[in-house]
């Protein structure tokens, strides 16, 4: 689980965070949405401790994250996954030694140790014959699911990703969604996904959590969305006519 | 002020390379990556400048000696210290600065502009540690090339002699070993060594520090290369004064 207290973050005079306060829980998947610019990317970098908030506490599971040492930060971040917007594989290693890279640098496993956890994660995420190619002879989805497989390989506790679903089209990123959900489930870790996918709201946000200008708008889950009367929310997530349609459908279903 | 923010960030990029070491296994393989990718391939572009600015300078030198008190020996004892003081540390440095240090800069921007190093810093790995010690390291074989940058410089000195007709096998063969002072090549060497560490680091900063897209990939390229030269040019002549002048 992950807690978040009042965290605020600036850069120069741009106020980004201006106190925010949530909790990620095990086993779900969480989405954190809002417009550019609202402060999701900076708000999962201080989650992912790359950038330290001047305000405010991170815990994960209960241990500050301020108040760990260099070494438990180390082993803190061997816990976490990262599947990155543009995919973020290492260009000069195939798409097998990508997914092997965590194994080489924090496990003590044989070669073929690795190689057959790495084809085990590859074949859940759906890749059996792409082993040995380049990332860049990859399609933009292959690439998402290496990157997914790269980030559960060393059975993390945390899995974040940032606009998983950016680039691909509308069936590859109900895939990516669906993995995304179905290896939270497998192995009751605690996923943070930022989006501006409404699908995947729709589909995967058992939590949301809207930001808006650095504040958190609005936080519930994919099944209260449709009730809120939150303005904010209600402007951006139905901003397309065809999600307003589906809004109008469930309310009149819902009575 | 900004010139002063990047000597200093400059200099805690070289503290940070340090510590949290990445493990050995995965090091060794970087670092046989770097020596193929820095030193061997550039082995080729080394041989064929050498080769021939050595014939240049010797065919320039014999150009300009037309009196005829001056011995033929001299051809070859100007082409030796031409090479082995300057031309083959500084002037293959500076072109190495372009090819080196620019496939430096653009591997480890474009590695930023991707994300990848922020992969490699969610995953717990000191990122410095593992993409700019290598090179460091890998560069310390620098001066095996500026060795064989010195032997074909004045093997094409000696072709050009025998070839163009300027003078003969033997005088040249005795003006390069007119006056030989070894500590010249220590001197070359020590010259060498500050100038591999120049062409591992300054372009790594300029990679690593950068911000934006692809184009200021391109900036940073020729950034890093311009930075590396005038470092290079500085430290030349700060060091022949202090290890040549009496």
């Amino acid at each position: 689980m992950i807690e978040v207290k009042d965290i605020h973050k600036s850069f120069g005079d741009a106020h980004i965070l201006k106190g925010i306060t949530t909790t990620f829980e095990k086993g779900k998947t969480s989405l954190v949405i809002g417009q550019s610019g609202s402060g999701k990317t900076v708000f999962l970098k201080c989650l992912l401790g790359l950038f330290s908030p001047e305000k405010g506490e991170i815990l994960y599971d209960d241990k500050p994250y301020s108040n760990l040492t260099d070494d438990e930060k180390r082993n803190l971040r061997a816990e976490i996954g990262m599947v990155f917007q543009g995919s973020a594989l290492f260009d000069s290693m195939t798409i097998l030694e990508n997914v092997m890279f965590p194994l080489r640098m924090f496990t003590k496993q044989s070669k073929s140790e690795m190689e057959e956890r790495a084809d085990f994660v590859l074949k859940r995420v759906n890749l059996e014959n792409a082993h040995h190619k380049m990332p860049s002879e990859a399609s933009g989805g292959m690439q998402k699911r290496v990157a997914i497989a790269r980030a559960i390989v060393n059975k993390p506790k945390y899995l974040f990703c940032d606009e998983p679903n950016s680039g691909l089209d509308p069936k590859t990123s109900i895939v990516i969604d669906n993995l995304i959900q179905e290896i939270t489930d497998e192995y009751n870790i605690t996923t943070v996904i930022n989006s501006h996918d409404m699908n995947s709201v729709m589909e995967i946000g058992e939590k949301i959590v809207f930001l808006k200008d650095g504040l958190k708008a609005w936080e519930g889950s994919n099944k209260t969305i449709f009730k809120t009367d939150n303005e904010v929310v209600t402007d951006f997530v139905y901003s397309s006519e065809l999600f307003k349609k589906v809004r109008q459908m469930y309310l009149e279903e819902k009575g | 002020m900004s010139y002063l923010h990047n000597i200093g960030a400059y200099f805690i990029m070289i503290a940070e390379m340090f510590p949290k070491p990445t493990k050995w296994s995965v090091m060794r393989t970087l670092i046989l990556k770097d020596i193929d990718d820095l030193i061997i391939g550039s082995l080729g572009i080394v041989a064929f400048i050498s080769f021939f600015v050595g014939g240049v300078v010797t065919i320039q030198t014999a150009l300009n000696i037309d009196n005829p008190l001056i011995p033929k020996y001299l051809i070859g004892f100007a082409t030796r210290q031409s090479i082995i003081l300057e031309f083959a540390p500084t002037f293959i440095s500076i072109i190495m600065a372009g090819k080196v240090g620019s496939f430096i800069t653009s591997s480890i921007g474009t590695m930023r502009v991707t994300e990848q190093i922020d992969a490699l810093e969610v995953m717990g790995i000191n990122a410095l540690n593992y993409l700019v010690f290598p090179k460091f390291i890998a560069l310390m074989l620098y001066p095996f090339v500026i060795s064989i940058a010195m032997f074909l410089g004045i093997l094409g000195g000696m072709a050009a002699v025998i070839f163009g007709g300027f003078g003969t096998l033997e005088d040249f063969i005795t003006g390069i070993q007119m006056d030989f002072i070894p500590f010249h090549i220590i001197y070359a060497f020590i010259k060498t060594f500050v100038f591999a560490f120049l062409l591992a680091t300054i372009p790594s900063f300029y990679g690593f520090y950068m911000k934006g897209g692809a184009l200021e990939v391109g900036k940073a390229s020729t950034k890093s290369f311009v930075w590396t030269s005038v470092v290079i040019i500085l430290l030349n002549y700060i060091l022949t004064q202090l290890l040549l002048s009496k």
